[in-house]
C-alpha cells in the first residue's frame, strides 16, 4: 500500500504541492528552483492538477499574483531562489503585513555579486525580518513533509502569515532520494480547503491595504510578531498531526541529535545537518562530547527549545551559511541575542561556512569543533565570527 | 411636461475621502464605478488615489478594493482574476485604477506582462502627468515643457525636455481588444467608454486625463475647464481603438490655441516669461496640431 518511490527533490515538492490542491500557482524561472515549477506546469498541462498557472514576467509579479489570489480567497503557491527572492522582498513584507497566507519554496542559493548559483542561505536569511514563517529542511523527505504542513500553518486563523519552506538548492532539489508519499485522502483530511473569514467579495466589500498613521502602525507590526510567537504551540501541534499522518518524526521546531551530556553543540539548519550528524557519530565514537541542534523552524525563532537543549553545554558552535556584512552570521546573532544574560549561558562561537557552495565535509566539521574548543579554552570574550576554510592566499 | 426623476442609487465611491478640493481623480473614480457597477473588485497601486481613500478605519470604497505596493497593481489584478476563475466566480470583474507613475513607469513591466498574458483586467490609468502623491515629480507621462519638482524650470531648463510616453499606442501594440482615452471633463463619454470596455474580455486599457489643481496649480473650481481646454486644444486626444483599429474619436467643436490651456496653470508659467518660452509654446502648438491631424480631431 505504501507509496515509496525514488524521485528528484523538486518533483517531491511539486507532488506535495499538488496534494495540497492549490488554486493558483505563479512561476518564474531561476536555478535551482526551476524544476519545481516546471513539474507543476506539466501536471497542469496534463490535467493532473486543477489550478490556474500564471506565467509572470518577473518574481516581483510572481509574489504579487499570490497576494491578489490569496486576498481573493484562493490557496496559492510559488517558488524562487536567490536574486528572485530578493526581487520579491517588498511584496513579501507587504503580504505578511496584509496577512496573506500563501506558501512558497525558497530554494537556497547565494546572492550576487559575484554571481554564483551554488547553495548558501543569504537569500532566505535576507527575508527573515519580512514577517514570513520560515522552515529549513534537511532531506527531500522532510521537504515533502513540511510542504504538506506549510499551508495548514499559514492558513491557521490565528496565524495567517505567508510560509516559506527553505531547501538547499541542488543538494536537495536535484538529488534523487527515496520518498514515502502520503495518501491523497489523508492529506485532504489533514488540510481542508482554504476558507478565510475575509476575502475580496463584492457581496461584502472591504478595503484592503490601508494607509496607517503612527497611531496604529506599531500595533499592526506587533500583531504579526504576536501571531508568530503565540503561534508556536499551534505550529508544534500541526507538526504532531503531520507526524501522525506521515508516520515519521516531524515533531518540534528544533531537532536535537546526541546533545545529551554534550559539551559542544553545533547549531545548523538545512541539508548540512545530515553531514554534521555523520561527523558527530565519528566524534562520539572517539569519545568527544559533541551534539547537534538542528533548527527546523527559524521564524518564529524557537529560543525556548534551544535554551532547554543547550543550557548544559559549554560552547555552541553555530554554522552560518549567511552573513550580515560588518557584523555576524544570522543564526549567531539570534542566539547571542536570546542567550545573553542567561546565567551560565554557553559561549556562542559563530562559524561562517559554505558560502557560495563551499564544501563542508566531516573534516571541516571536526576542525570547527577543535577551533570552538580552543576559543572556549582561551576564554575569549565575544570572539569574532570565524570564516571557515578561507583561502588565505586570496584574501590576505 | 413630466420630469423623469431618477432614483439616486447609493454611490459606490462615497464622499468623505481626503482628496484635495477639485481633484480630477476623485471625480473620475466615482464615475468609473458608476459605469462598472458593483460586481467588481478594484486594485490600486500606491499613489494619490490610494492615499486619499484609505486612511485606516475609513473608506469611500463601496466595492472590494485592494492596494498592495506601488509597482504591482497589474500583477495583483492577475492574481485576483486567477482566483476568481479557480473559484468559478465568473460574474465578478476586475478593474485596476492606478496613477501614471504606477502605470507608465514603475509598474510598466507588470502591466506589459498582464497585457501579454491576456488576463481579464480592465486597467484604468488616472493620468495627472506626474508623481503627485510625493509632491509632483516628473514621470514618463509628464507633458513636455511642464515644470515638475525634479525637472523644474530654471536658468538653463524649460522643464521636461522629453515627450510624453505614448502609452495607449504601446498598450495597443500588445494586441488587446480595447484601448481608449478619456477625460474627466467629459464624464458621459468617459462612462460610455468604461461601459463598453466592460463588454470585452481580456485586458483592456483606458487612460483618463485627470487634472490636478494642487500640482498643476490652478484654482480648484477650474478642474473641468482645464480638462476641456486640454481636449479642445488637441493636446489630449480622445479616441477608442478596438482590436488595433481606431473606431471613434471625439471631435473638437471649437479648437482653442494651446496657450489658452497653458496660461492657466503654474506648471507652464515659465514659458510665458521668455522668448525661449514662446518658442516652446509654438512647439507645444505643433504637437497639438499633429494630434489633430493624426486622429482627425476636427469635424469636417
Ligand atoms: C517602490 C516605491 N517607490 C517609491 C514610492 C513613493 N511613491 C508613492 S506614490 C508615488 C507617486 C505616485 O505617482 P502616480 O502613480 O502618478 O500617482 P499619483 O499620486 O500622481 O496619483 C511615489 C513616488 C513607493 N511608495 N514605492
Ligand atoms: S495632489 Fe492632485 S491628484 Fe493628488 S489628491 Fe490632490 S488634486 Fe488629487
Ligand atoms: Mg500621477
Amino acid at each position: 500500500m505504501d507509496d515509496i518511490r525514488v524521485v528528484e527533490g523538486s518533483e517531491a515538492v511539486a507532488l506535495a504541492i499538488k496534494a495540497c490542491r492549490p488554486h493558483v500557482i505563479s512561476a518564474f524561472p531561476i536555478s535551482p528552483q526551476t524544476h519545481i515549477v516546471e513539474g507543476l506546469a506539466k501536471m497542469v498541462a496534463d490535467g493532473d492538477i486543477d489550478a490556474e498557472y500564471v506565467r509572470v514576467e518577473s518574481e516581483f509579479s510572481a509574489a504579487s499574483v499570490l497576494a491578489g489570489a490569496s486576498a481573493a480567497g484562493s490557496r496559492s503557491y510559488t517558488a524562487s531562489s536567490s536574486q528572485g527572492l530578493l526581487l520579491m522582498t517588498e511584496v513579501l513584507y507587504a503580504s505578511a503585513g496584509m496577512r496573506l497566507p500563501f506558501v512558497m519554496t525558497g530554494v537556497n542559493r547565494s546572492i550576487s555579486a559575484p554571481i554564483n548559483i551554488q547553495v548558501d542561505h543569504q537569500d532566505s536569511m535576507s527575508l527573515r525580518d519580512a514577517g514570513l514563517i520560515q522552515f529549513y529542511v534537511e532531506s527531500v523527505q522532510e521537504a515533502y513533509d513540511m510542504h504538506l504542513a506549510a499551508f495548514k500553518i499559514a492558513e491557521d486563523p490565528n496565524i495567517m502569515l505567508p510560509v516559506m519552506v527553505c531547501m538547499d538548492g541542488w543538494v536537495l532539489t536535484h538529488s534523487y532520494e527515496r520518498v514515502q508519499f502520503v495518501d491523497q485522502q489523508a492529506v485532504d483530511d489533514f488540510l481542508p480547503p482554504f476558507a478565510p473569514e475575509h476575502y475580496l467579495d463584492p457581496a461584502a466589500p472591504k478595503t484592503w491595504g490601508s494607509y496607517a498613521e503612527s497611531d496604529v502602525m506599531m500595533e499592526f507590526k506587533y500583531a504579526i510578531h504576536k501571531a508568530m510567537t503565540d503561534g508556536k504551540p499551534r505550529i508544534r501541534e500541526i507538526l504532531r498531526e503531520l507526524s501522525a499522518m506521515t508516520g515519521r518524526d516531524n515533531n518540534g521546531l528544533i531537532e536535537t541529535y546526541r546533545t545529551d551530556g554534550a559539551d559542544i553543540i553545533l547549531v545548523a539548519l538545512g541539508s548540512v545537518t545530515g553531514t554534521v550528524k555523520d561527523a558527530i557519530d565519528e566524534l562520539r565514537d572517539a569519545g568527544r562530547k559533541v551534539g547537534l541542534l538542528k533548527i527546523r523552524c527559524y521564524r518564529p525563532f524557537p529560543h525556548e527549545e534551544i535554551w532547554q537543549a543547550v543550557k548544559d553545554a559549554n560552547v555552541i558552535a553555530v554554522m552560518d551559511a549567511s552573513f550580515s556584512m560588518g557584523s555576524e552570521g544570522s543564526i549567531g546573532l539570534d542566539l547571542k541575542a536570546k542567550l545573553f544574560g542567561r546565567p551560565q549561558a554557553p559561549m556562542v562561537v559563530d562559524f561562517v561556512a559554505g558560502l557560495g557552495g563551499r564544501e563542508i565535509n566531516a573534516r571541516t566539521i571536526r576542525r570547527l569543533v577543535v577551533r570552538a574548543e580552543e576559543i572556549h579554552r582561551l576564554g575569549l570574550v565575544l570572539p569574532e565570527a570565524q570564516w571557515v576554510n578561507l583561502d588565505a592566499s586570496i584574501v590576505s | 411636461m413630466t420630469v423623469k426623476k431618477e432614483t439616486p442609487k447609493e454611490s459606490l465611491f462615497v464622499s468623505g475621502h481626503r482628496a484635495c478640493h477639485g481633484c480630477g481623480m476623485a471625480l473620475g473614480a466615482r464615475h468609473i464605478l458608476e459605469a462598472t457597477g458593483d460586481d467588481v473588485i478594484v486594485v490600486s497601486p500606491t499613489g494619490c488615489l490610494e492615499t486619499f481613500t484609505s486612511p485606516y478605519g475609513f473608506s469611500p470604497w463601496r466595492v472590494p478594493w485592494i492596494h498592495h505596493v506601488f509597482e504591482n497593481a497589474p500583477a495583483v489584478a492577475s492574481g485576483v482574476v486567477a482566483a476568481l476563475r479557480a473559484q468559478g466566480r465568473d460574474h465578478t470583474r476586475v478593474v485596476a485604477i492606478g496613477g501614471d507613475g504606477g502605470t507608465f513607469d514603475i509598474g510598466f513591466g507588470a502591466l506589459s506582462g498582464m497585457l501579454e498574458r491576456g488576463d481579464d483586467v480592465l486597467y484604468i490609468c488616472v493620468d495627472n502627468g506626474a508623481y503627485m502623491n510625493t509632491g509632483g515629480q516628473r514621470s514618463a507621462a509628464t507633458p513636455p515643457w511642464a515644470a515638475t519638482t525634479t525637472a523644474p524650470a530654471g536658468r538653463q531648463s524649460m522643464g521636461k525636455a522629453e515627450m510624453k510616453k505614448d502609452l495607449p499606442e504601446i498598450v495597443a501594440a500588445h494586441g488587446i481588444p480595447y484601448v481608449a482615452t478619456a477625460s474627466i471633463a467629459y464624464l458621459g463619454d468617459l462612462k460610455k467608454k468604461v461601459k463598453k470596455a466592460m463588454t470585452f474580455h481580456g485586458p483592456r486599457y483606458i487612460q483618463i486625463d485627470t487634472p490636478c489643481p494642487s500640482v498643476w496649480s490652478f484654482p480648484s473650481h477650474l478642474t473641468l475647464e482645464i480638462g476641456r481646454l486640454g481636449v479642445n486644444s488637441g493636446l489630449v486626444p480622445l479616441f477608442e481603438k478596438e482590436n488595433g483599429t481606431i473606431t471613434a474619436t471625439r471631435k473638437i467643436k471649437r479648437k482653442v490655441p494651446v496657450s489658452d490651456y497653458l496660461d492657466k496653470q503654474k506648471r507652464y508659467r515659465h514659458l510665458f516669461d521668455s522668448e525661449q518660452g514662446q518658442f516652446e509654446i509654438e512647439k507645444i502648438q505643433a504637437l497639438a496640431d499633429t494630434n489633430i491631424e493624426k486622429y482627425g480631431l476636427l469635424s469636417v
